[in-house]
């Protein structure tokens, strides 16, 4: 056991709420997921780590080699093909329209390696080499953030209206269909970007630490912080004290008297996994140039989510918040302390927590 | 009827084709075990390319023999590395198997290759035990111990004038190991360890551990594997720490490299070898795996590669009867190779003697190093190289292993406040 001076508590507990703060980006939106729809979202970390992925990606289409490109072709050239077959298939017979893109594909192959010296196939499996960028700024951080978000919401709203709504209320098939969008994005990431560690750098005025009366607090933490207060802040605001909140109560607490009065609640579910996907995004996007972006982040960092709002009570923002602080406070002093013992000082209170109170400490059960 | 006679003739004609074919040439299988899926996938690969750019040199050939070589995805974890073992020894009948990623693998790999007298041989897989305290007939090693690098690393801190020096490694094996290599050499040169920090492996916030280390201490050496590389010297230099970064190979490899960023900057590691060495076989070497790969050469590829060729070496020195296993142990041992790195040969316990790299992090503005990577990058440029160093260092075999393997307990830690 080490003892602790003053100095090194209130540096711990600095530490301890930034790390809280990326929990709760990451616990907020599971447990909103599992409060309005339900669902138990397995695949809620890989929007995590996804997000950080293309963060990175935008990062070096701003200001550097464009390697999301090749990809887009790759899409290109497949949606080409697709639309050639069925165009074919309107006029002759499927077998005469295989056999003619058949012949089309080895003309363009051999004109492309003659005349180009280029290998056709490669259009539809590109080889992408990423480079790393070697200076950012807060503008540029800010663009790509916003692109990765939107795209991780989009993913969400995808996931959600095309597999999960069709399962309607079977948890098994849910948990299957979430972990299974999980490992899809885990290993498209994988063959994306291969499986090199990356980390978003942190823009100019971050990457500094400020000195407060002999301590240095490093601002990069600060903003982590910052990033978790304001999306608390709205999360609470847009839920409790708006109209498009006031609908999202409506329709978790009853659907049918809430589709009865004429409110959609497919569009809300689906709104609010967005929101989910969101929430992790901007938890991974902001983490990723903490904790950095690499294969296998996401189930490292999905049992804290789950500690978080099992210790909080699942479908409460409340809960998200005091869960998160108590797990990030636990986590630091925890390790610092005990470094032993860092998972049973993380665990045992939950369990302890659960044994007393099952629906956690907001759980509304 | 005629039709269906035909088709008996074609296809006992392609059986008789193929049972001579395989009839025909002798050849050497050769098993490769390394991760190609999850997480460790990009070592894997890195490993795997490095093997087969040596096979790409030969032609797929080894003297007269044809190489037979299998590739089996390990997912990084030593019991799937064993099944694959398994499979490759009992259904492929290999004469040999490489590969394998973490200590903990060479651990579980090593009884396999004794119990089925099938040589195994580690490029990576760096536990010290396997070639001092526990060894295994059937145990080869191409690559390095964990405290090898550490100890001249120890020598050169203290002779840089640091005297009091902060340690933080990963909590496992390979962090005992390569922490403990340094500490041993630092004090018996006369320094001071002043603290021991044990991040968990797979940190990715180190707030816990900052606050514990002594802001007056000269210098800290690290031991940090994947992405805690990345993570730890920027939470380090931005928690306002001005101290002099010092590490074992895996805390700045060329592996992670290309990722970093101005906070590694003078970041001195040890190891056997660099990207960045300035001899003409390592320009060809990094130049070529660019072009090939589109990557940094990293060690991982260059003990791979070396792998290939030793096993190469060896097979020409029994005459390319790879079924003589026994045979095949002694001349792997005996060979004394000019490897990318320098020159490599084996102790009497099995274990590498090669140059030690001290490296040093430093950009490098366009080609300036002849390797063909035009950009603004970080390279370990070697600033000391200690010739010949043995896992043993500059101790007696036997007074060294009188001593426990290094752990968290050993060397004790007298200073430690």
């Amino acid at each position: 056991m080490t003892t602790l001076s003053f100095a090194n508590i209130l540096v711990l507990s600095y530490n301890s709420l930034s790390y809280a703060a990326i929990l709760f980006l990451l616990a907020s939106g599971l447990s909103l997921i599992f409060g309005v729809m339900r669902i138990v979202n397995l695949a809620h970390a890989a929007f995590f780590l996804f997000a950080g992925y293309l963060a990175l990606e935008f990062y070096n289409i701003i200001f550097g080699s464009l390697s999301l490109m090749p990809r887009i072709i790759q899409l290109v050239s497949w949606a080409l093909l697709y639309f050639a077959w069925r165009g074919l298939t309107l006029y002759i017979a499927p077998k005469h329209a295989a056999l003619a893109l058949l012949l089309a594909y080895i003309v363009m192959e051999v004109l492309c390696s003659l005349i180009w010296s280029f290998r056709f196939f490669e259009l539809f499996f590109p080889h992408v080499p990423v480079k790393p960028v070697d200076r950012i700024n807060f503008p540029g951080m800010m663009a790509a953030i916003v692109v990765a978000l939107t795209i991780a919401a989009l993913c969400g709203m995808f996931i959600e209206r095309f597999f999960l709504r069709l399962l309607g209320q079977d948890t098994l098939a849910q948990v299957l269909v979430t972990i299974g969008f999980a490992f899809i994005l885990q290993d498209g990431s994988l063959y994306t970007w291969g499986g090199d560690n990356f980390m978003l750098k942190q823009p100019w005025p971050l990457n500094f630490s400020a000195v407060v009366g002999g301590l240095s607090l490093p601002q990069y933490r600060g903003f982590m912080i910052v990033i978790a207060v304001v999306v608390a802040a709205a999360l609470f605001l847009g839920i409790e004290r708006t109209r498009l909140g006031a609908i999202m109560r409506a329709a978790v607490d009853d659907p049918e008297m809430a589709r009865g009065i004429g409110i959609n609640t497919n569009v809300v579910q689906m709104s609010i996994f967005a929101i989910g996907a969101l929430l992790a995004a901007t938890g991974g996007v902001v983490g990723g140039a903490f904790f950095g972006v690499y294969p296998g982040l996401d189930f490292e960092i999905l049992p804290y989510a789950f500690a978080v709002v099992i210790i909080g009570g699942l479908g409460s923002l409340g809960g998200a918040v005091l869960g998160s602080i108590v797990v990030g406070f636990i986590e630091n002093f925890g390790t610092a302390l005990f470094p032993e013992l860092s998972y049973f000082a993380l665990f045992a209170p939950m369990a302890i927590i659960l044994a007393i109170k099952p629906t956690g400490l907001f759980g509304k059960g | 009827m005629k039709r269906k006679f035909i088709t008996i003739i074609a296809v006992l004609g392609l059986a008789f084709s193929v049972s001579f074919g395989s009839a025909q040439a002798a050849e050497v299988r050769i098993g490769f075990i390394a991760p190609m899926t999850g997480i460790f996938a990009q070592i894997g690969k890195d490993m795997s390319n490095g093997f087969k750019m040596y096979m790409a040199h030969t032609k797929n050939k080894m003297g007269p023999l044809d190489v037979k070589f299998i590739l089996e995805d390990s997912t990084g974890k030593p019991a799937v590395n064993v099944r694959k073992a398994l499979k490759l020894i009992k259904r492929d009948k290999v004469h040999m198997f490489i590969g394998g990623l973490l200590a903990s693998t060479g651990y579980a790999l090593a009884p396999v290759a004794n119990r089925f007298k099938t040589p195994y041989i580690s490029p990576v897989p760096a536990a010290d035990d396997l070639t001092q305290r526990k060894l295994f007939k059937h145990f080869l090693r191409s690559g390095f111990t964990s405290s090898q690098n550490s100890h001249p690393l120890g020598e050169w801190a203290y002779d840089q004038g640091y005297r009091n020096v902060v340690t933080i490694g990963a909590d496992y094996a390979f962090g005992y190991e390569t922490v403990g290599g340094f500490h041993k050499a630092f004090e018996a040169r006369g320094g001071k360890v002043v603290k021991k920090i044990w991040a968990k492996l797979g940190t990715k916030d180190f707030g816990p551990y900052l606050p514990q280390i002594p802001k007056d201490a000269d210098a800290i050496f690290t031991l940090m594997v994947g992405p805690m590389s990345l993570a730890f010297p920027k939470q380090f230099r931005a928690a306002g720490f001005k101290m002099p970064m010092l590490g074992g190979v895996t805390s700045a490899d060329e592996f992670i490299l290309p990722s970093m960023g101005d906070e590694a900057l003078g970041y001195v590691t040890a190891a056997q070898y660099s990207a960045a060495l300035a001899t003409d076989k390592n320009k060809a070497f990094v130049k070529e795996y660019q072009q090939r790969y589109g990557k940094m050469a990293s060690y991982y590829s260059e003990t791979c590669y070396t792998t290939g060729q030793w096993v190469d070496l060896a097979l020409k020195k029994i005459g390319y009867k790879p079924d003589n296993k026994d045979a095949f142990l002694k001349a792997f041992k005996a060979i004394r190779i000019d490897a990318i790195r320098g020159p490599v040969y084996l102790d009497k316990y099995g274990n590498p003697v090669q140059n030690s790299y001290i490296r040093k992090v430093t950009r490098v503005k366009g080609d300036r190093l002849g390797l063909g990577v035009k950009s603004n990058s970080l390279w370990n440029l070697v600033i000391k190289t200690y010739p010949a160093v043995g896992q043993f260092w500059k101790w007696s075999d036997k007074d060294f292993l009188k001593d426990p393997v290094y752990s968290k307990k050993f060397p004790p830690c007298p200073h430690c406040k």
